[in-house]
């Protein structure tokens, strides 16, 4: 606790480590898969993820996209704590997660919430949306009467564009769109300064998906927010992130800002998932050039040797199956984990 | 609109069964009815049966045996002679000649309280088990399920025989007995469900919020099981009333002169086919209280689930 003092928890102070919020160290998530009726032994590990390392900056908004079963929402919770790492640092704000207790994360859990993708499994059917967004005030006592409760919630409802009457209904009388926006609330309440948005545009209607971001946008704005901001879809991503990593199978393997990954993406992967995007304009999605991968990617259970992606890696050599690379920045604010990518340096 | 009319119910040769389904419907949906049969028919009698009742439930004279209930009338010559119903004793009388309505009504007490307690407990007991093996998972859930296995691998009359004759006949054994086998059932299902609320985004929003785990399990699991536990229970009540009817045949229930349902029908049995009415009658009444428990509990179950209140 007393490294959070030192970096101050209130304001912005820019101190030598307040420029970044979050880093995440070699992270590793591994799944036991278990065999035995009453002695349970670990058979194999699933590597969801596994050495994953970043930072994530004061007000910013890092994207992090990848396929489906990439490890993207396994990073998210392992962050949260929601799982506890096999291995690997998570700092928040110059304190390290990882060793906490439960109590002690509890203090924590103010400062970072989390927006979940399905807004029908992560809102209680049984609790009002009231009691939904109010309960978070409750567990840390951030009111102190029934009336600050009631005018807190109030304003939260307001804040993400719901009327306050609506704090009565129950979830199954809102759109999605409104749930997602009562999740929003929920993770405002307790004035954090991280967000996990776990892919929360992914269930919405197009139109829908609009809204919910400008809302995450005006909301980062103005309550001072940083986000990471898992998705799938690149458009949505492209337009909400100040910089985007991309990973592959519990890897990640490029990071860089948005603008400079779209244009000049290093890593293969990047550029094959980059291709797929669809363009709205039939004539120059003809002449563009589309890299198809081939085969299936590789079960995280036994992960290729080398470099993950070299087995569908359309550029491939003999020492990718060997060689481990790890994520370097080859240019400035330019990070890949490829040993052909242009100054990647000696491997 | 014509798919409407071609439904299979409205055609002429169903219309008796359609009479019943529909009326079962209109029990379901308006709940007053279960619950007057509950009240008017059983409870409210039972609590004050002292007034109610016309007879005592437990003497009665042996010049009366065997009356038949009063609609009955008589029938044969000679020794063959049947003697016909009378509005003395509307339901009949035993082979002892006590009066079987206020034997039901006396013995609804018992019964009733016998699975209302006994229901309570093990719901109690299954339920805290439940949620504590599925949400916590490990040993804990090892440990619960495997006495669940125990429970429901165990002959259920040998194991209350044993309790029985260790503890004697009484009504705190019969209770025992009914909780240390029902909460097993409360308890696989329990844990069942709490396994798959406890996945969902909703459980770990919480934890993100820094809730503990009391409150995840107060607030955010037990509410979303409520329904199956109630409907659960009402489902039991039937069982309950048969498996003490079960002990006490046995006699290692409550004891004899007590006039609990299970009991009347045990000295009914051998009656059945010369005095139906010994048997048939609390055989009625614990068909009554099942059913109104069971469209009791369909209707609190629609009741307590937000999506289904307002429609």
């Amino acid at each position: 606790m007393t490294t959070m003092t030192e970096t101050g928890t209130q304001g912005r102070a820019p101190a030598e480590s307040g420029e970044i919020l979050l880093e995440v160290k070699n992270l590793k998530m591994h799944f036991p898969v278990t065999a035995g009726i009453i002695f349970q032994r670990a058979v194999a590990h699933i590597k969801a993820v596994d050495g994953v390392s970043f930072f994530v900056r004061r007000g910013e908004t890092l994207g992090l996209v990848g396929e489906s079963g990439c490890g993207k929402t396994t990073t998210g919770r392992c962050i949260l704590q929601l799982y506890r790492p096999t291995d690997g640092q998570v700092i928040f704000d110059g304190q390290e997660l990882t060793g906490l207790s439960t109590r002690q994360m509890r203090t924590m859990r103010r400062r970072m919430q989390v927006i979940f993708q399905d807004p029908y499994s992560s809102l209680n059917p049984r609790m009002t949306a009231g009691n939904i967004i109010g309960e978070p005030l409750i567990v840390h006592g951030l009111v102190n009467s029934k009336d600050e409760y009631k005018d807190r919630v109030a304003e939260l409802l307001q804040n993400v564009g719901l009327n306050p009457y609506m704090a009565d209904r129950f979830p199954h009388e809102f759109s999605g769109g409104q749930r997602q926006r009562i999740g929003v609330a929920r993770a405002l309440s307790v004035d954090p300064s991280f967000i996990v948005c776990d892919e929360p545009v992914s269930a919405l209607d197009v139109s829908i998906q609009a809204q919910i971001v400008n809302l995450l946008e005006d909301l980062q704005e103005r309550f001072d927010l940083t986000y990471l901001f898992i998705a799938h879809d690149l458009s949505v991503v492209r337009h909400i992130s100040n910089r985007v990593a991309v990973m592959y199978l519990g890897h990640i393997v490029e990071i860089a800002d948005r603008n400079e990954i779209y244009r000049s993406p290093l890593h293969p992967y990047t550029r094959a998932l980059l291709s797929a995007v669809p363009i709205p304009d039939p004539i120059i999605d003809a002449q563009r050039e589309r890299i198809l991968l081939s085969g299936e990617v590789p079960s995280p259970l036994n992960p290729p040797s080398g470099c993950v992606f070299h087995p569908r890696c359309p550029i491939a050599i003999d020492s990718c199956s060997e060689v481990t690379p790890e994520l370097r920045e080859v240019d400035s604010n330019h990070w890949a984990a490829c040993i052909q990518a242009p100054g990647y340096g000696s491997y | 609109m014509a798919n409407i009319a071609a439904i299979p119910g409205n055609l002429p040769g169903a219309r008796r069964v359609n009479g019943v389904w529909r009326a079962l419907g209109t029990a379901r949906r308006y709940p007053i009815f279960p619950v007057a049969i509950l009240l008017f028919v059983l409870v409210l009698p039972a609590i004050f049966a002292n007034w109610v009742a016309p007879h005592s439930p437990t003497v009665g004279s042996l010049s009366n045996r065997l009356v038949p209930p009063f609609w009955v009338a008589a029938e044969g010559e000679g020794i063959y002679a049947t003697p016909g119903g009378t509005t003395e004793h509307l339901l009949g009388t035993d082979k002892q000649g006590r009066d079987i309505l206020s034997r039901i009504i006396y013995g609804a007490r018992v019964s009733l309280t016998v699975a209302a307690i006994s229901i309570f407990l093990a719901g109690l007991v299954g339920t805290t088990l439940g949620l504590i093996a599925g949400y916590f998972g490990g040993n804990i859930d090892h440990l619960v399920m495997r006495a669940v296995d125990i429970c429901l691998s165990m002959p259920a009359i040998l194991f209350a025989l044993v309790l029985a004759v260790v503890l004697g006949p009484s009504f705190q054994t019969v209770i025992i007995v009914i909780v240390s086998i029902f909460w097993s059932r409360y308890a696989r299902l329990v844990r069942g469900e709490t396994l798959g609320i406890k996945s969902q985004d909703f459980v770990a929003r919480s934890r993100v919020a820094g809730a503990s785990n009391l409150r995840i399990i107060s607030r955010h699991i037990f509410p979303n099981i409520v329904n199956t536990i109630i409907v659960l229970a009402t489902l039991e009540v039937g069982q309950v009333i048969l498996l003490e009817a079960t002990l006490s045949f046995l006699g290692a229930g409550l004891p004899r002169p007590t006039p609990a349902w299970g009991l009347m029908i045990a000295n009914g049995r051998e009656l059945l086919v010369t005095a139906w009415w010994v048997a048939a009658m609390p055989g009625v009444a614990i068909l009554l209280s099942v059913m109104s428990m069971n469209l009791l509990g369909d209707w609190l179950r629609d009741r307590l689930d937000p999506k289904l209140r307002n429609v």
